[in-house]
C-alpha cells in the first residue's frame, strides 16, 4: 500500500482529546465520511452483523429458543462433525475441497499459461481474435447453463454421450451413477469455463514484456521456441506463482455453482464431489441443521482464514510490492 | 546465414501448425456444447425421446420455440425481473462503490486507512452461509426481491480497485476545484467520474453479469415461482422440477405431444441467446475490464 503524505496544511494536528478529535475530524470532513456511508452500512449489516450468529455453532438450535434461548453445547457440533463416527464428514470435505482446487488451480493456470503464449504468436489478427472471443464465451454464461450442457451430454436415456455410444455399439453409461468420472467432468468444465479468462490476464503478461528482446534474440537466430523457452517462460514465471498463490489463498472456498449445478443433491456422488459449501448449502436447505452448518462454516472461515495469511506471508517473501496487506 | 533463416522459418511452421490446430480444438470445445443445446431445441420430442440428444438433428421442430412463444408468461415475467435486478442492483452498488472508493483515496481523510481495512478484512474472514442466510431472513427480506439485490451490492475487491484507480486522478485538478469552491460531491461527479469511466465500466459490467447470471439467492430466498428470474426458471426446468410453460400451454398441445425435453433445451436459448447477442460488442470491454482487474487491488 502507497504510503500516504503528511495531511495538508490546513489541517490543524490535535492530540490528546481523542473524542474531540475525532468529532472535529467529521465534522471537517462530513461529505467525504457521507459518501462513504452506504457502504460501510453495508458491511456493518452483511459482513459483520451476522458474525453474532457463529454463535449458532455453539448452541443446539432450536426454533423456539432462536439464537440467543437454545441450549449452549459449547464444543459438541464440532465433536460431531470431527469424530461423529458415520457423521465425521470434515475430513473429506476438506479433502474434497482441498484436492479439486488444486486440480482447478494448476490444472487452469497451466492451461491457460500455454494457451496464452500460443495465442500472443500465432499469425492471422482475425483467427486471434476470433479464437479469443470464443475462448471467452464460456466465462459469459451461468453455471445453470453449464448445468443445461452437462444434462444434454450425460442425460442416461436422452445424453448425446450414449447416443454417441450406442451408434458404435457399446452400452450406454449411466454417468450419473459412476462417482469415478465425475473429477475429470468437474475439473474438465471448471478449465472449460475459466480458460478465456485466464488467457486474456497471461496474455496481457505477454505483452508487457519488451519487444526489443524479441528482435535482439531473432538477429541471434533464435527460432520461435527458443524464444518461448528462453524469454516468454522465464518472464511469465512471477506472474504465474503471484496468481498461483493468489487462488490458493482461497483453496478451502470451493466452487459452489459449479457443484450444486453438475450434481445438485445426487447421494449417489457424495463421496466423490462433496465439498464444505455443499455440505452446508444443504444443512441449510435440505436438512435445516443450523448448528452443524454453522460449525463447518466456521471451520471453513478459520482454516481460509490461515491459508490467506500463510500465502500472504509467502508472497511478502517473494516479493513485497505484491503482498495483499 | 540463409542457413539459419531457414531454421527460423521451418520452426515458425511447426509452431504455426501445432498453434492453428490447437487454438481450434480449444475453439471448437469451448463452442460445440452451446451448439448440442441449440440442435436439441430444434429437434423433435419424440426425436431425442428415441435416439437421444445429437448435434445434427435428424429431424428439425419449432414445437418447442412454438410453445414457448405461444405461451410466453413466466419467460417474460422471469425476464422483468431479470431486468429489474440487473439494472438497479448494478446502478446502486456502482454508485455507492465509487463514492465510497473515492472519499477512501482523500487524503486529507485520517481514518481512510482504517476504514479500507474495515472492509477489506471481510474478503479474509466471514461468518459462513447460515448466520449470513438467517441474517437476511430476519431482516425480513425472504421472498422479495430486495433479497436478491441488496446483498450483493457491494464487494470489498471492486470498492478497493476503485479506490486503486482514482488515486491516479491528478491532484492538482482536484486541489484546484476546491480552490475554485467546489464541494467534494461536485468534484467527485464532474470530474473524477469522467475520468474514471474505465473502472466504473469493468466493476458495472461485471456487477451487473454477476446479478443476471446469479441462480443462488433466488434458490435460498424466493420460493414464489413469479418472482423467479430467468436463471433460476432456468434451472427449475432442466431439473424438471418446474414446466416453464403454463397450464395453457399444456392443454394446447394434444396429450403427450407436449415437447417435454426439447422445451427445456429451448428454454437455455431463449434465456440465454439475448445475451450471446449481446456477447459481440461487450466482448472488448470484458478483455479490457479483466485486464484492469488483474492489476493488483
Amino acid at each position: 500500500m502507497r504510503k500516504r503524505p503528511e495531511p495538508g496544511l490546513l489541517t490543524v494536528k490535535t492530540k490528546g482529546n481523542g473524542m474531540l478529535s475525532f468529532s472535529r475530524e467529521i465534522g471537517k470532513n462530513r461529505v467525504l465520511y457521507l459518501m462513504m456511508l452506504p457502504s460501510l452500512a453495508f458491511f456493518a449489516i452483511f459482513a459483520y452483523a451476522p458474525l453474532v450468529g457463529l454463535y449458532y455453532a455453539f448452541i443446539n438450535f432450536n426454533f423456539i429458543g432462536g439464537l440467543f434461548g437454545s441450549p449452549f453445547v459449547g464444543l459438541k457440533n464440532f465433536e460431531f462433525l470431527f469424530f461423529g463416527g458415520a457423521h465425521a464428514v470434515v475430513w473429506r470435505l476438506t479433502l474434497n475441497t482441498v484436492l479439486y482446487n488444486l486440480a482447478f488451480i494448476f490444472i487452469g493456470n497451466g492451461l491457460q499459461c500455454f494457451t496464452a503464449i500460443i495465442l500472443n504468436d500465432i499469425r492471422g489478427r482475425i483467427y486471434k481474435r476470433t479464437t479469443q472471443s470464443i475462448m471467452l464465451l464460456p466465462y459469459f454464461v451461468s453455471f445453470v447453463i453449464v448445468g443445461a450442457i452437462a444434462y444434454s451430454i450425460f442425460n442416461f436415456e436422452l445424453g448425446s454421450l450414449n447416443s454417441v455410444l450406442k451408434v458404435f455399439g457399446i452400452k450406454p453409461v449411466n454417468v450419473y451413477m459412476l462417482p469415478s468420472v465425475w473429477k475429470y467432468i468437474l475439473v474438465f468444465f471448471n478449465t472449460w469455463k475459466g480458460l478465456g479468462y485466464g488467457t486474456i490476464i497471461y496474455l496481457a503478461a505477454i505483452m508487457g514484456i519488451d519487444r526489443e528482446m524479441y528482435e535482439a534474440s531473432e538477429l541471434d537466430g533464435c527460432n520461435i521456441f527458443q524464444q518461448i523457452r528462453y524469454i516468454t517462460l522465464p518472464l511469465l514465471k512471477p506472474t504465474f506463482i503471484m496468481l498461483v498463490l493468489f487462488s490458493l489463498g482461497g483453496i478451502m472456498r470451493g466452487q459452489f455453482d459449479l457443484f450444486y449445478q453438475l450434481i445438485g443433491n445426487n447421494g449417489i456422488l457424495f463421496n466423490a464431489t462433496d465439498i464444505l459449501d455443499t455440505y452446508i448449502y444443504r444443512s441449510l436447505v435440505i436438512n435445516f441443521n443450523v448448528s452443524t452448518g454453522t460449525a463447518a462454516g466456521l471451520y471453513q472461515s478459520l482454516f481460509g482464514f490461515a491459508a490467506v495469511m500463510i500465502v500472504n506471508a509467502i508472497i511478502r517473501k517473494i516479493n513485497k510490492e505484491n503482498a495483499l496487506f | 546465414m540463409s542457413k539459419v533463416k531457414d531454421k527460423i522459418f521451418s520452426a515458425r511452421s511447426v509452431f504455426d501448425g501445432f498453434g492453428y490446430f490447437y487454438l481450434t480444438l480449444i475453439g471448437l470445445l469451448c463452442l460445440i456444447p452451446f451448439l448440442l443445446v441449440l440442435a436439441g431445441s430444434f429437434t423433435a420430442n419424440q426425436v431425442i425421446i428415441q435416439y437421444g440428444y445429437s448435434i445434427i438433428p435428424r429431424e428439425l421442430s419449432l414445437d418447442a420455440y412454438k410453445a414457448i412463444f405461444l405461451f410466453p408468461e413466466k419467460i417474460i415475467s422471469a425476464y422483468e425481473v431479470s431486468i429489474l435486478v440487473t439494472t438497479t442492483g448494478t446502478v446502486v452498488g456502482v454508485f455507492f462503490m465509487s463514492m465510497a472508493g473515492y472519499a477512501l483515496q482523500r487524503k486529507e481523510l485520517k481514518y481512510a486507512n482504517k476504514i479500507s481495512f474495515f472492509i477489506y478484512f471481510t474478503t479474509l474472514f466471514n461468518c459462513g452461509l447460515i448466520p449470513w442466510y438467517l441474517l437476511i431472513v430476519g431482516l425480513g427480506m425472504k421472498d422479495t426481491l430486495l433479497a436478491l439485490i441488496v446483498p450483493s451490492l457491494e464487494s470489498a475487491f471492486s470498492i478497493l480497485l476503485i479506490r486503486n484507480f482514482m488515486r491516479s486522478v491528478p491532484e492538482s485538478i482536484i486541489e484546484s476545484a476546491k480552490i475554485d469552491g467546489a464541494g467534494d460531491f461536485f468534484i467527485f461527479r464532474r470530474i473524477v467520474i469522467p475520468l474514471s469511466t474505465p473502472v466504473i465500466a469493468t466493476v458495472g459490467l461485471f456487477l451487473a453479469l454477476q446479478y443476471w447470471n446469479d441462480w443462488y439467492s433466488t434458490s435460498l430466498f424466493v420460493p414464489t415461482s413469479s418472482k423467479w428470474p430467468l436463471q433460476y426458471l432456468l434451472y427449475k426446468t432442466i431439473s424438471a422440477q418446474f414446466v416453464a410453460l403454463s397450464a395453457a400451454a399444456a392443454s394446447y398441445f394434444r396429450k403427450g405431444t407436449m415437447p417435454t425435453e426439447s422445451v427445456k433445451l429451448a428454454t437455455a436459448v431463449v434465456t440465454t441467446g439475448p445475451i450471446i447477442l449481446l456477447y459481440p460488442f461487450l466482448q472488448k470491454y470484458f478483455v479490457r475490464g479483466i485486464t484492469i482487474g488483474a492489476v493488483k487491488g
